[in-house]
């Protein structure tokens, strides 16, 4: 008998489909798959500890950090934290801002991930025609608080810039001219045969495992559970918008496989506009900061809050001592969880399929 | 014909070879420089966006700017390669798709070299191309590298099978392997072009008709898999692979990789235009003829056969940057399961139409 021995390949860090600086150890036999270990930590900035020596204004430009994509969802998700510590109401027309800036930021999130996941498919077009949307939004952001993407916008209490003049009109015909790039993608990526092949069937996440691994936002929805902080733990002002929310029928495969979990996405960013028009449409005018203290001191106690980040569940645990200071923040980060199902959704496929299926996951590794 | 012509030009058959050997290389070379730079204006253009837009007009120099860029570049020989078929891998790569346009013709005045086989001794020598690439993976000492050749070699070597059988479709119908022969059988006239059923006499032209258009389709899908383009190109798939075979590859060598790419996809562009859409066959007529000018028709022949080939490699790039990638089973279900019964069936449908 001649000895064999699995292979072990290095995918990353230095890799161009692992979406950052993340490094997969992979074992292989041939090509197919036996074990995925992730290797994280290449890119580790301490927030919790820095947290510590802050005071909670100072912190909101760390936040922006988190997930570099979605910065004014981390900003709202620890806005709205630190509000509930200090138990305060903020102006109506700071909510739906937030809540328009918020839901434009998750659809510029989603178009990175709708584009990337392209690119590993190996369809380099509809990447570009993504960005090119994205473009649109970060510039709507940049005339509205001047920063591209870490933003600093939603403070505690309020934001920093009113909206700029024209805004509301700016965004109606990017939301116009974005329902067609919708169309475009569909029928370019979507329900492309060879795009189906790839995904339909790879990577099954049933609803159990997703469950025991904690995985939230939109792959639990594609493996088919309806769960959604905007609907079941309203935070902000989502209780006022109708919207629906999608979950993975399994259209082309078995629920919870790669295209469900890319095509949800899709969905979503419908979604996301028609809660941006409503807002639109039901914008008030009103100051937008509310009557703070110059020092933010909440009393001794803590609190857990939650907001539906575009990669899932974004929580702030936040202790505090009744000090400038919050005493500990602890961030549950959706990337890093979501990722730890990486090992058992990979096992038996082949290498194009861990690019398939790291993708559909869409991580960010700030 | 070229060969006598420079002959006589110089007194000497042994000038005249060397310049009639090295016009396809001269043409390669051009060839690439246009293309690479088409290729990236048609996906800039298709991406919404402009492409190269400083180095010249529109950037048509940036090919230019490139290769220099290359050739000035340090050429890095990773520590543990295998050095000798680490530095012969490019050549060979490069060499298997030169020699294939010896057997191309051109036009009726050029063709490197009339043999008998030249359609087979295409299919033959693109083979040399599978052995740069194996070699160049197995050399590089690298897993990404290896994974691409071993992918590629089995890609190629599958491919080429419906390949030889939809050329066996053509070659029944004609009766030769001589390129030329196949070319001058199709006439200028378009609808003898053997995708419109050739010129076969009477009812069987039109028997033939949809045969032959099943058999185009599977044709340019495999050559498009001979030439690792998408939605076949997994030797290289970036997002899986890195580079592929060339992963370690830089500077000179890496680019008789990018040459030999290039020259391979012209290569069975103007193997299809030969086959199926009359080689280098005006669609209508010669304008020489028209004005009595006998040395205008070559040259016509010329710019037509490099415009059909050119079309062909055009709608390759139009695909690569439409559709995403196969995953290797798929690519191999593709070809054993469905392109090769369906090109035999067509072979036997084909030949039963001749006999009949």
């Amino acid at each position: 008998m001649l000895k064999t021995e699995h292979m072990v390949l290095n995918m990353g860090p230095q890799h161009p489909s692992t979406h950052g600086v993340l490094r997969l150890e992979l074992e292989l036999e041939g090509e197919i798959i036996t074990k995925v270990t992730p290797h994280l930590g290449y890119l580790h900035r301490c927030f919790e500890k820095h947290c510590e020596a802050m005071t909670y204004p100072q912190i909101i430009p760390y936040v922006d950090r988190l997930d570099y994509l979605a910065s004014m969802d981390n900003e709202l998700g620890y806005a709205v934290a630190v509000e509930r510590l200090l138990d305060i109401k903020v102006p109506e027309r700071v909510e739906y801002i937030r809540v328009i800036m918020a839901e434009l930021q998750r659809i510029a999130s989603h178009l990175v991930a709708v584009g990337t996941y392209g690119i590993d498919i190996g369809a380099f077009t509809p990447f570009l025609y993504c960005f090119r949307d994205r473009e649109r939004i970060i510039t709507l952001f940049e005339k509205t608080c001047g920063a591209r993407l870490l933003y600093n916008y939603i403070w505690v209490g309020g934001l920093s810039h009113d909206l700029p003049v024209n805004f509301v009109n700016e965004t109606r015909d990017f939301l116009k001219d974005f329902k067609k790039t919708i169309i475009e993608i569909n029928n370019l990526l979507s329900y492309n045969k060879i795009f189906i092949e790839r995904t339909a069937n790879v990577g099954v996440l049933n609803i159990e495992s997703a469950i025991n691994y904690g995985i939230t936002g939109p792959n639990l929805r594609a493996s088919g559970l309806k769960w959604d902080i905007r609907r079941d733990d309203p935070y902000s002002i989502y209780d006022r918008f109708d919207f629906e929310i999608p979950v993975g029928k399994g259209l082309h495969g078995q629920v919870g496989d790669c295209w469900d979990r890319y095509f949800l996405r899709v969905q979503e960013m419908e979604q996301s506009i028609r809660i941006i028009e409503q807002a639109l449409d039901q914008l008030p005018e009103g100051e937008i900061t509310s009557a703070l203290p110059k020092r933010i001191k909440p009393v001794e106690g803590q609190i857990y809050s939650r907001v539906e980040n575009p990669k899932g569940e974004l929580g702030f645990f936040i202790v505090s001592k009744g000090q400038l200071q919050p005493f500990r923040v602890k961030v549950r980060p959706p990337s890093f969880v979501n990722l730890s199902v990486i090992g058992e959704l990979c096992k038996g496929h082949l290498i194009a399929d861990v690019v398939a299926i790291l993708g559909s996951i869409d991580i960010v590794l700030g | 014909m070229i060969y006598e012509f420079l002959a006589n030009l110089f007194g000497s058959g042994v000038i005249a070879s060397f310049i009639s050997g090295a016009l396809p290389v001269v043409f390669i070379a051009i060839f690439t420089l246009f293309a690479v730079w088409l290729e990236r204006k048609v996906s800039a253009h298709m991406q919404d966006r402009l492409g190269p837009m400083r180095v010249g007009y529109h950037g048509w120099l940036q090919t230019f700017a490139d290769i220099l860029k290359l050739l000035q570049k340090e050429d890095i020989t990773a520590t543990d390669t295998d050095k000798k078929l680490f530095n012969i891998a490019p050549v060979l790569t490069f060499m298997g798709s030169y020699a294939a346009f010896a057997a191309i013709p051109f036009s009726s005045a050029y063709i490197g070299s009339g043999i008998d086989l030249g359609i087979l001794y295409i299919v033959a020598v693109s083979g040399l191309v599978v052995a740069g690439i194996l070699m160049a993976g197995w050399a590089s000492n690298n897993k990404y590298s290896l994974y691409g050749a071993v992918r590629s070699a089995a890609q190629v070597i599958s491919y080429e099978i419906p390949t030889v059988i939809v050329i066996l479709t053509v070659v029944v119908v004609i009766g030769s392997l001589n390129l030329t022969k196949i070319t001058e059988f199709q006439t200028s006239r378009f609808w003898d072009w053997m995708i419109f059923g050739g010129s076969v006499a009477g009812i069987k032209k039109f028997i033939l008709l949809p045969f032959m258009m099943i058999g185009f389709i599977i044709l340019y899908i495999s050559s498009l898999a001979e030439t690792n383009r998408t939605p076949f190109d997994i030797p290289e798939a970036e997002s899986e692979l890195v580079g592929g075979y060339h992963t370690e590859y830089s500077g000179i060598k890496f680019t008789m990789f990018f040459l030999s790419e290039y020259a391979n996809m012209f290569a069975v562009s103007a193997v299809a235009s030969a086959l199926f859409f009359g080689g280098y066959h005006s669609p209508f007529g010669y304008l020489g003829n028209l004005l009595g000018v006998s040395w205008l028709v070559p040259i016509e022949q010329f710019f037509w056969f490099t415009i059909k080939g050119t079309f062909f490699v055009f709608v390759q790039m139009w695909l690569r940057w439409t559709l995403p990638r196969l995953r290797v089973d798929q690519l191999m279900t593709l070809c054993w399961k469905y392109l090769i019964p369906i090109a035999f069936v067509n072979f036997l449908i084909v030949a039963l139409i001749m006999v009949l």
